[in-house]
């Protein structure tokens, strides 16, 4: 393998250029479709006509509620007379907001107890093992909503609504980074070089952090681009339930659709499909990213020019053993 | 099994009876310790909820307050016994959940066993038909996208797959209402059958599965009014499970593609179609067994949000109904009894996938 350049290390460029056809397709897809959803969030003030809580123009008059699309507003008003374009657009933010803070949080909680339980074992270990897998069986809306109620006991304005959703989206997180942590721990600390930073003397906590900790987090990127795309879906899931945060704080997408289920009844399209779009298409950009980052690192999955040539089953044979046994390196 | 070596006649060799005995044994005490392990699961889950709603306070303060005045308040508080210690509070729940008892809801007064039973059938319903839609589809499609690896089915497929999955449930169920509901009239925009339907299904006789019920009248008319009904969110919910079928069988089935056995097949002459269903698909149906059953636990999160869409009334759109009442003793019983059926069906996918593959054993 040739050498790599510093630029080839960071995550994403290196597996841009591993990546093939499709594979490479749907990454470059999915970083598109991300860079529009963070610059949207970003650049919300001045991409949005109106603010999110605004009902009416600058002319002091009403926007009006379910107004049809028009050249005020581009997508129509609400029931409540928002404009929702502009909603659509400020709730990019919230969502930019929750994911961060939710994934961060779920990071750096998840490796601390996944490392902590892994290197030291004991009972600590086996009960932190079993209350993480009860909860991570356990439907992870369900959860977010019991942790919501917690947290906010129904206050919703912008920052308890926002630590509500990322808090209760972090707790339903954890568990799958301390697994992923934890197992990666385990077969860890029997290398030799644990051994022998045990033989010099170094501490316990140097070990675990200096030594076992930059080995284990090989696999977190991919995690991370999965969540994050889940924590999208629950944040919107939590604000349709309900658990939403109040239209004059801040735009929530689930919130905006929850509010629109009566409008669809009456053939009103505009209140729905643009927040729906918007969930889908975030989504979808980080689902994309983080589909191809696993398929990537997966030399099973990876597509490979040469083996797609072959046409004999002995060429085909000849083509991917070896490389696959090679990109494995013998595994079983 | 163990029964039938059991009547196993007596002049059968004893060594062989001794050895077939063991393993029926070892199946037995496979099942046993999987049961045990429920225990701690739903133990943990239930924990865990009871605690965190009592973060905010009482259930009565939090349904009530601001409605009551403070001392009529605190003398509900008293007759509950939510005025005692909380651990006290605790023992006491888990000895009524231990014992079947799930409490009575604060806002309508109805026991939680009750709303349960009554509304997990609409539920249980909804699921099936999701499910059969999520295996109808997902499944023959992932094995097509292995089939045909990186062309552009396979392609079409996986980005089909990811399109469903990143597709809330309700926005989904949503554009549904709107495009086969609203505008082109092909079906019912909510709830599980018209009002007519409803009351002759509802004399209380019934299973609370509509579906059989309609059967057991005989009459089409309501056969066809209960199924054009379940169409939409069965669809809904299916289709966002299926993109995860259609992945995961494709993910498996590649797995096994590349095992020597399969080539080994494809040099004696086997075609590709054939490879994919008799040889590449069956090694691959363990790990799919073990992800359905999860998912299944995991679609009952979906079926709230499809139910709230829909206006399906099972305990999904309960526990919506519940949450903005902040009925908390209704809303921990309804949780409670998920953690219950999450912990059985993965003990049910375990024991399955047990039986298909003996490795699982230990």
């Amino acid at each position: 393998m040739a050498e790599r350049t510093l630029l080839d290390r960071l995550p994403v460029v290196h597996q841009l250029r591993q990546s093939v056809g499709l594979q490479r397709g749907m990454l470059v897809a999915g970083l598109i479709m991300t860079l529009v959803f963070l610059l949207c969030a970003a650049l919300a003030p001045w991409i949005a006509p109106y603010s999110y809580s605004q009902l009416r123009g600058a002319d002091g008059v009403n926007f009006g509620a379910q107004q049809p699309p028009s050249a005020d507003h581009l997508l129509g008003t609400t029931v409540g007379g928002f404009d929702v374009f502009s909603r659509v657009v400020w709730g990019s933010q919230t969502a930019l907001l929750v994911v961060v803070i939710a994934v961060l949080l779920s990071v750096f909680i998840g490796i601390l107890l996944g490392l902590v339980s892994g290197y030291l074992g004991g009972w600590v270990d086996r009960v932190l093992v079993v209350i993480a897998d009860a909860i991570y069986a356990f439907p992870t809306l369900l959860l977010a909503i019991v942790v919501a109620i917690a947290i906010s006991g129904g206050q919703s304005d912008l920052w308890s609504g926002v630590m509500a959703a990322a808090v209760s989206i972090t707790v339903v997180f954890i568990p799958q980074y301390f697994r992923v942590v934890r197992a990666e721990v385990v077969r860890v600390k029997s290398e030799a070089f644990v051994e022998s930073a045990k033989v010099i003397g170094a501490s316990t906590g140097r070990i675990m952090f200096r030594h076992v900790l930059r080995n284990a987090t090989r696999t977190l990127p991919l995690v991370v681009t999965l969540n994050a795309s889940e924590a999208i879906s629950t944040l919107a899931a939590l604000g349709f339930l309900g658990f939403g945060i109040e239209p004059t704080k801040a735009a929530e997408w689930g919130f905006d659709l929850n509010r629109s289920i009566s409008d669809v009844a009456a053939g009103i399209w505009w209140t729905s499909i643009p927040p729906g779009l918007a969930i889908v298409f975030t989504v979808l950009g980080v689902t994309l990213i983080g589909e191809s980052l696993n398929d990537l690192a997966d030399p099973r999955l990876r597509a490979r020019r040469r083996a797609a040539k072959s046409r004999t089953p002995a060429d085909a044979v000849a083509a991917t053993v070896p490389t696959a046994r090679e990109e494995l390196g013998e595994v079983q | 099994m163990t029964i039938d070596l059991a009547a196993a006649p007596v002049d059968q060799p004893p060594a062989a009876l001794a050895a077939s005995r063991k393993s029926g044994g070892s199946f037995g005490r496979y099942v046993l310790v999987r049961f045990l392990l429920m225990i701690p699961t739903v133990f943990i889950l239930v924990t865990l909820v009871f605690f965190l709603l009592r973060l905010t306070g009482d259930p009565i303060t939090a349904a009530l307050g601001g409605r009551l005045p403070a001392d009529q308040l605190a003398e509900r508080i008293a007759e509950a016994g939510y005025d005692r210690p909380i651990i006290v509070q605790y023992l006491e729940y888990l000895g009524q959940i231990f014992t079947g008892n799930f409490g009575t809801t604060l806002t309508d007064n109805r026991p939680v066993g009750e709303v349960l039973i009554t509304y997990g059938t609409a539920t249980f319903e909804l699921v099936v038909y999701a499910l059969v839609v999520a295996l109808i589809v997902g499944i023959p499609l992932g094995m097509v996208a292995a089939a045909l690896r990186d062309r552009w089915p396979d392609a079409v497929l996986r980005v089909a797959a990811i399109l469903f999955y990143a597709t809330p449930v309700f926005f989904a169920g949503l554009v549904g209402k709107l495009v086969f509901s609203v505008w082109l009239g092909w079906l019912p925009v909510s709830g599980r059958a018209d009002a007519r339907t409803g009351i002759a299904l509802n004399r209380g006789d019934g299973t609370g599965i509509y579906l059989i019920d309609a059967l057991a009248t005989g009459n089409g008319a309501y056969v066809q009014d209960v199924i054009e009904h379940a169409v939409l969110p069965a669809v809904t919910l299916g289709l966002v499970t299926a993109g995860i079928f259609l992945r995961l069988v494709r993910t498996n089935v590649i797995g096994t593609y590349n095992m020597p056995f399969v080539d080994a097949a494809r040099s004696r002459g086997v075609g590709e179609f054939r490879l994919v269903r008799k040889h590449a698909y069956r090694p691959a149906l363990i790990p799919i067994i073990t992800v359905i059953g999860m998912q299944i636990a995991l679609m009952l999160g979906g079926a709230v949000l499809t139910e709230t869409t829909f206006e399906w009334n099972g305990l999904g759109s309960q526990l919506t109904h519940y949450l903005a009442a902040r009925d908390y003793v209704a809303v921990q019983g309804i949780v409670a009894m998920i953690a219950i059926i999450v912990a059985a069906t993965n003990f049910l996918v375990d024991i399955i996938a047990a039986f298909i593959d003996p490795r699982v054993r230990y």
